[in-house]
């Protein structure tokens, strides 16, 4: 089904102080691999054939391990259906998906710094606490004696 | 290597973790990507045809609106191929293509009955939560690796 020869794009969302997107464009064309290359505000999206894109987004991701995320796209770089040019402005779709998870990219950054150190966190279950039919039951009842 | 369906399906980081530790995230942009790129008279920008939600009644009935449907026939072939999935639960993101209450509603019980591994977590809102989010994540995945060698050796 996952054919190496399918046609794929992927965004590769770069959050870091020191790399540039223009970083990885030049290791691209350094690969010599044969895929379409789009720089992007928030980094690339690249497209070709499936087995040299994947190779080149784990090229790429080697740059800078814990700074670039690469998810796939289902959309071609550029597409007029859904350029903003084109649609006459607005937000693209997954525009606010990336929006909220961008903002959370430095934390992802940082637990992944300490997965490379071997640092492992306590991880405490913070459920909040549970509201049992009894307990609601004393608190009506606590308040209604209260207010006599 | 195993098959992870992910949820919410068009989600970067979780695209993004399960492939970073060594698994094949099942997303709705690879659906939305055949869709978009077998040549046919309906190439984009329509990416839901008619004859998705006829698709989608494997999954839910004909009285379920036909954008449930349609959905469902994006996000039903994932499904069957799932050997695990990570849910955030309730993520306020839940909009724009991931936008259908009941489509999630569905893919959320259709996951939890297919009974593979499950990880349940919440979208992070702190440094430690997040923290926690990557380190759970990372654990889950391995453990699905140790399974599956664990079986290779059987």
């Amino acid at each position: 089904m996952n054919d190496d020869n399918d046609i794929i794009s992927k965004m590769i969302v770069l959050h870091s102080t020191f790399t540039l997107p223009s970083d990885l464009v030049i290791k691209i064309y350094e690969s010599k691999a044969d895929i379409t290359v789009k720089e992007t505000c928030f980094g690339l999206i690249i497209e070709g054939k499936r087995s040299e894109v994947n190779r080149v987004a784990r090229e790429i991701r080697n740059l800078d391990p814990n700074r670039i995320f690469i998810k796939e796209r289902g959309v071609p770089p550029g597409s007029s259906n859904r350029c903003r040019a084109s649609q006459g402005g607005g937000a693209k779709p997954g525009f606010h998906q990336h929006e909220v998870e961008f903002a959370l990219l430095p934390y992802f950054t940082e637990a992944l710094d300490e997965i490379e150190r071997g640092e492992m966190p306590e991880i405490k279950d913070v459920t909040p606490p549970h509201l049992t039919i009894e307990k609601f039951k004393d608190i009506i009842e606590k308040e209604v004696k209260e207010s006599e | 290597m195993v098959k992870v369906f992910i949820y919410p399906s068009n989600s970067l980081i979780l695209s993004d973790l399960v492939d970073r530790f060594g698994h094949e995230p099942l997303a709705m942009m690879q659906e939305i990507g055949k869709k978009i790129r077998t040549a046919g008279l309906d190439s984009p920008p329509i990416n839901i045809t008619p004859e998705d939600p006829k698709l989608g009644l494997k999954y839910a009935a004909v009285e379920v609106p036909s954008g449930v449907r349609g959905r469902m026939s994006l996000l039903g072939p994932l499904l069957e191929e799932a050997e695990a999935g990570i849910i955030v639960r309730e993520p306020d993101i839940a909009f724009g293509c991931m936008g259908c209450a009941r489509t999630n509603e569905l893919i959320n019980f259709l996951v939890r009955a297919k009974k593979v591994p499950l990880l349940e977590l919440d979208y992070p809102n702190t440094e430690d939560e997040a923290k926690i989010f990557v380190h759970k994540i990372r654990e889950f995945l391995d453990g699905l690796s140790g399974a599956q060698s664990g079986k290779g050796d059987e």
